[in-house]
């Protein structure tokens, strides 16, 4: 880098009589990165030049002082009570919650019928999973849906917020019971993969009610009826259950495109 | 030597910036566009047509949120019918929706930053883009107020902050000026110009006199179809005193309209 002459510098500093605009410029682009050189101009300048400065640096103060003060920034936590979908789940974990401590309780009391929290364990998450990709509940999907963030990657996260708290009451609603925790989470998890996987065909509203009424159908409501529970939350099944979690979010990354638009069905 | 990955080859310059051919979009059953044939460039588009004639359907599907039932359909030149993947469409464009939703207990701030999140901005670039964008819809001083609180036409101003907040090359305006009042829409046409100096901006709107005096190009659509496209002279030019209207436009647009109902 080669530093413009004292003298060059002194014309510059007194409006540049002499010097053609390619000697102006560079010295200009200079000027920009050198903190020297900048310093030896401010030597050079002329009374005009300070009395001019010393004008503006008064008038900003002024402004400054008459404009609003900046606003506080409000730290990423605060925000989150402000999310949508903080909100929008809110009824729908509680009810889940409450679901789940009713069944507790029942477990406790009526100790002759089939565990209620690992029959409710896989279509716990379901209400919550719906209102994730929905047009019904989401009040700016249609502001959303034209951004490039709507997607696969959106539903996932969304999905990630239900489980943050439907697994830990889960967790400790089958402690509380004495259930076997891996044949509570693997079927929630499972059914969550599903309604995923289905709902990129037939919608994600649509693909956890179905998902839903067929387990009620085919597993709970025979089980507390026969007062034994059924053969697929035997401790036998939990390899299955494995295998088909891994299986069907293998299948995730393939529903991507069909995630790309907010479809009428949703 | 190396590989060219087919980005790198692509063209960097396309001749319209929405370009459809026979497109065709389901609003629920009913064919809201049907055949729609249209190449715009850059400039302020108006696009005016009767209620039902497929406007807001039209957005949408420009918007990427519908999917076209047939036909083509490119945007910014890259093909957005089908299974294309949208991402960089969606990355260069602006959308505000005839009625939109949001989330109350956001600030107007907050909202616009969003959705400047959700657009996949650079995180430094954000603070200062939803600034610029609240500013040049006159909400400065609305900035931090909770969007619960704010009027019909505020919350419209705070809509097209969120649509311009990323500077994108085709904004999608859909019934911007409802709820303005006329300052407010005056101040609007000033931005619309500054807008479409450098990109595509389609205005959706009932309001006559707006596209006259804001738009380089007026689109009449009606049941679903390309009825007329040309500058607002040439709407003008179509009017005769003989027809219903209180400006030459007005004019203009109901001959138009009505020399089709007549043919048809």
């Amino acid at each position: 880098m080669t530093h413009p002459s004292t003298m060059l510098l002194a014309r510059y500093a007194d409006g540049g009589p002499g010097l053609d605009d390619a000697a102006l410029w560079s010295i200009e682009v200079h000027l920009d990165v050198c903190a020297d050189c900048r310093a030896q101009l401010a030597a050079h300048a002329s009374p005009a030049t300070r009395d001019l400065l010393d004008r503006v640096a008064v008038s900003l103060d002024r402004a400054l002082e008459a404009s609003p003060s900046p606003a506080r920034r409000r730290t990423r936590a605060g925000a989150v009570h402000r999310r949508w979908l903080a909100w929008t789940l809110l009824p729908w974990l509680a009810v889940t919650a409450a679901v789940l401590g009713c069944g507790v309780l029942l477990d406790a009391a009526e100790p002759s019928l089939p565990s209620l929290v690992l029959l409710l364990a896989p279509v716990a998450p379901l209400p919550g999973v719906a209102v994730a990709w929905s047009r019904r509940t989401d009040p700016a999907w249609e502001l959303i849906a034209a951004t490039p963030a709507a997607g696969l990657a959106m539903v996932l996260r969304r999905t990630l917020a239900v489980l943050l708290v439907v697994l830990p009451a889960l967790l400790m609603a089958g402690a509380s019971t004495g259930t076997s925790l891996a044949l509570t989470l693997l079927p929630c998890l499972a059914f969550t993969v599903a309604t995923l996987v289905l709902g990129a065909l037939i919608g994600v509203q649509r693909a956890a009610i179905a998902l839903a009424l067929t387990w009620c159908a085919a597993v709970l409501l025979p089980s507390v009826a026969a007062r034994s529970l059924s053969p697929v939350l035997q401790p036998g099944s939990t390899a299955v259950w494995a295998a088909t979690t891994v299986a069907l979010a293998a299948f995730t990354p393939l529903a991507a495109s069909p995630f790309r638009r907010l479809r009428s069905g949703n | 030597m190396r590989a060219m990955s087919a980005a790198e080859t692509a063209p960097t310059l396309h001749p319209w910036p929405v370009h459809a051919q026979g497109l065709r979009v389901r609003a629920g059953r009913h064919p809201a566009v049907d055949g729609l044939d249209l190449a715009l460039s850059a400039g302020v588009h108006g696009v005016l047509g009767p209620n039902g004639a497929g406007k807001t359907t039209l957005m949408r599907a420009l918007s990427t949120v519908v999917k076209p039932a047939a036909g083509s359909l490119t945007l910014l030149g890259a093909q957005a019918d089908g299974r294309a993947d949208l991402r960089g469409i969606r990355r260069r464009l602006g959308y505000l929706p005839q009625q939109f939703g949001f989330y109350p207990r956001f600030t107007v701030r907050e909202f616009v930053a969003y959705m400047a999140w959700l657009k996949e901005m650079p995180k430094t670039a954000i603070p200062d883009a939803v600034q610029r964008a609240i500013d040049r819809v006159g909400l400065t001083a609305k900035a931090d107020k909770k969007m619960k609180t704010l009027s019909g036409g505020m919350v419209r101003r705070a809509g097209i902050a969120q649509a311009i907040v990323n500077d994108p090359e085709l904004l999608l305006l859909d019934e911007p000026t409802v709820g303005l009042d006329p300052e407010q829409r005056l101040d609007f046409r000033d931005l619309l110009r500054a807008l479409g100096a450098d990109s595509c901006v389609l205005v959706s709107t009932h309001l006559v006199e707006d596209v006259v005096a804001a738009c380089t190009d007026v689109i009449l659509m009606n049941e679903g179809r390309l009825l007329f496209q040309g500058t607002p002279d040439d709407l003008i030019a179509r009017g005769g005193d003989g027809d219903a209207g209180d400006s030459p436009a007005e004019r203009g647009y109901s001959a138009l309209l009505r020399r089709h109902r007549s043919n048809a």
